[in-house]
């Protein structure tokens, strides 16, 4: 079996103003694995994540050049409908933050907004979407419970489960067990393990051991640029450039 | 040296006795408004339609004329108010000039007295509109004078809510509008309704500015084109003229009573909301 390439991105480059925060970005990420992106604070790991759901354009001021193409079609151009980018594009923020609402409206939220009203249909989106999270066994018996009352490991397989309710292909996530306890993290990281099979998943994490464990492929970003970007196993063995090894073995960072 | 645990117990009893002036304060002006008022107070005072300049008869009609008026100048300040926060915080770009000069307009006008706003509605409402000493000058006027209030309190709402709610419904793939009505909106809810309470506070309790938009008349107040007196115009105008002093205190415990019912109104829905978020 051939590997697919579903994201593909050439040249990209971020502005913020006069602050360039990635240089000229090319990378190739495969379907069905899961992606790790690593690299000290600032080095520009997180743009890069928000640019393929062209989520900097929030910021006033952010001139992005390159292009990025989802299934060799670009995201950055005219016809593309950001709202249809994003549904299949899923994002995971570093903060597990659920809406104000019930643990099945948060779940629910997606499929309405693109349109389901049907409650039957949503029953069933929620209740895949939360075991697919596996989330349904602890949550299962209270949807209606507010999702404010969860534990912050939760709350975080509660945002999943929200973004798998619109039916992704891709899921980005930004360091998302940086705000975790150890358990919820390896409840996490087995969830990821699980999700590869059906998504394409790219992850930005501080956590060497982390990118290692869960990784297939990873990149490793400095100062705005992709240093390297090689096989997990590969880059961590045997890391082709010296600024790699010396971030991996702890020289700085 | 004073010990550390003995500082706490006199900083404690200094702060305690502060808090028992305010109270203090407050409970012996309602007391004392409810010792002069309450004798004069009857379901007839309430029921009955002044009549004799208010030396006889009730309040009804004042009653009435303060809530119509009140209720006109929110219908207009509400939506207009938390229309214009949306648009500052949700949708206009930081570095908007426009903006810039519409949250300067609405704290100059926060600090303007009322009487000056009476003053324009008199001149531009009531006269250069045609629309006289009535109901929706009235309204009109005091829809102004609260507008800015309700769109800092509003601001400020919308502003306390986190920007990852919104984050996550834009990379849900919502659009900005059903973000701000299904993630924004509902949690700012409570501090905008708290910006309406204190307008409604304004609103009763304003003479100034309505004797000079929507007259002082005591007839029923039907339509918009009426004049009315509201509860305090009325009372201003029974201890001013010398009408009555003893009626001037009963008026003015109905209005702390109007003003009472209308916050613990508010304060039930806004606990509703909570229950619901």
């Amino acid at each position: 079996m051939n590997p697919k390439i579903k994201i593909k991105t050439s040249d990209i480059s971020v502005f913020y103003k006069d602050f360039q925060a990635l240089h000229g970005i090319n990378m190739d990420i495969q379907e069905h694995k899961v992606t790790a992106l690593i690299g000290p604070s600032g080095c520009g790991k997180s743009t890069f994540l928000r640019s393929i759901n062209r989520l900097n354009e929030l910021i006033a001021g952010t001139v992005i050049r390159g292009q990025i193409y989802i299934d060799a079609s670009p995201v950055y151009c005219k016809e593309m409908d950001v709202v249809a980018l994003r549904k299949q594009v899923g994002m995971v923020f570093q903060k597990p933050s659920v809406f104000p609402m019930s643990i099945y409206e948060n779940v629910a939220y997606g499929p309405r907004i693109h349109g389901i009203k049907n409650r039957e249909q949503l029953d069933e989106i929620v209740e895949n979407s939360l075991k697919a999270a596996n989330l349904w066994g602890e949550v299962g018996e209270r949807l209606n419970a507010p999702a404010a009352g969860l534990s912050g490991g939760q709350q975080q397989r509660l945002v999943i489960a929200r973004v798998l309710a619109v039916e992704p292909q891709v899921i980005l996530m930004d360091e998302p067990a940086s705000a975790l306890d150890p358990i919820s993290t390896a409840r996490l990281e087995e969830l990821i393990g699980e999700l590869k099979k059906n998504y394409t998943i790219v992850i930005v994490t501080h956590n060497m051991q982390q990118a290692a464990r869960i990784s297939d492929y990873t990149g490793f970003f400095l100062n705005g640029e992709l240093v390297e970007f090689s096989a997990t196993n590969e880059l961590f063995v045997n890391p082709r450039d010296q600024r790699t090894e010396d971030y991996i073995t702890g020289r700085f960072g | 040296m004073v010990p550390t645990k003995d500082k706490e117990k006199i900083l404690t009893a200094i702060f305690w006795l502060l808090a028992l002036i305010i109270v203090g304060i407050l409970f012996s002006l309602i007391a004392y408004i409810a010792v002069r008022g309450l004798p004069g107070l009857s379901m007839d005072f309430i029921l009955q339609a002044p009549s004799r300049a208010g030396k006889e008869g009730g309040i009804s009609t004042t009653i009435l004329g303060t809530l119509y008026l009140t209720a006109v100048a929110l219908f207009l300040a509400v939506p207009l108010g938390v229309a214009a926060a949306i648009y500052l915080e949700e949708y206009a770009r930081p570095d908007s000039k426009f903006a810039w000069l519409v949250n300067l307009t609405a704290e100059t006008l926060a600090g303007i007295p009322s009487i000056i706003f009476g003053l324009f509605g008199f001149v531009f409402f009531v006269i250069f509109l045609g629309l006289g000493w009535s109901i929706i000058s009235g309204a009109l006027t005091l829809a102004f004078m609260v507008l800015p209030t309700i769109t800092r309190t509003a601001q400020e709402a919308i502003l306390s809510v986190p920007r990852e709610y919104r984050e996550n419904s834009l990379a849900l793939g919502a659009g900005k509008w059903q973000t701000v009505c299904r993630v924004v909106i509902p949690p700012a809810l409570p501090g905008i309704i708290t910006g309406i309470i204190l307008s409604i506070g304004r609103a009763v309790g304003e003479t100034a500015a309505i004797i000079l938009t929507a007259g002082s008349s005591l007839n029923m107040p039907l339509s918009l084109s009426d004049s009315t007196r509201t509860m305090s115009v009325h009372l201003y105008l029974l201890a001013m003229e010398g009408v009555s002093m003893e009626r001037a205190f009963s008026t003015a415990f109905l209005i702390i009573i109007l003003i009472i019912i209308i916050n613990y109104l508010a304060n039930l829905s806004l606990k509703r909301l909570a229950v619901n978020n």
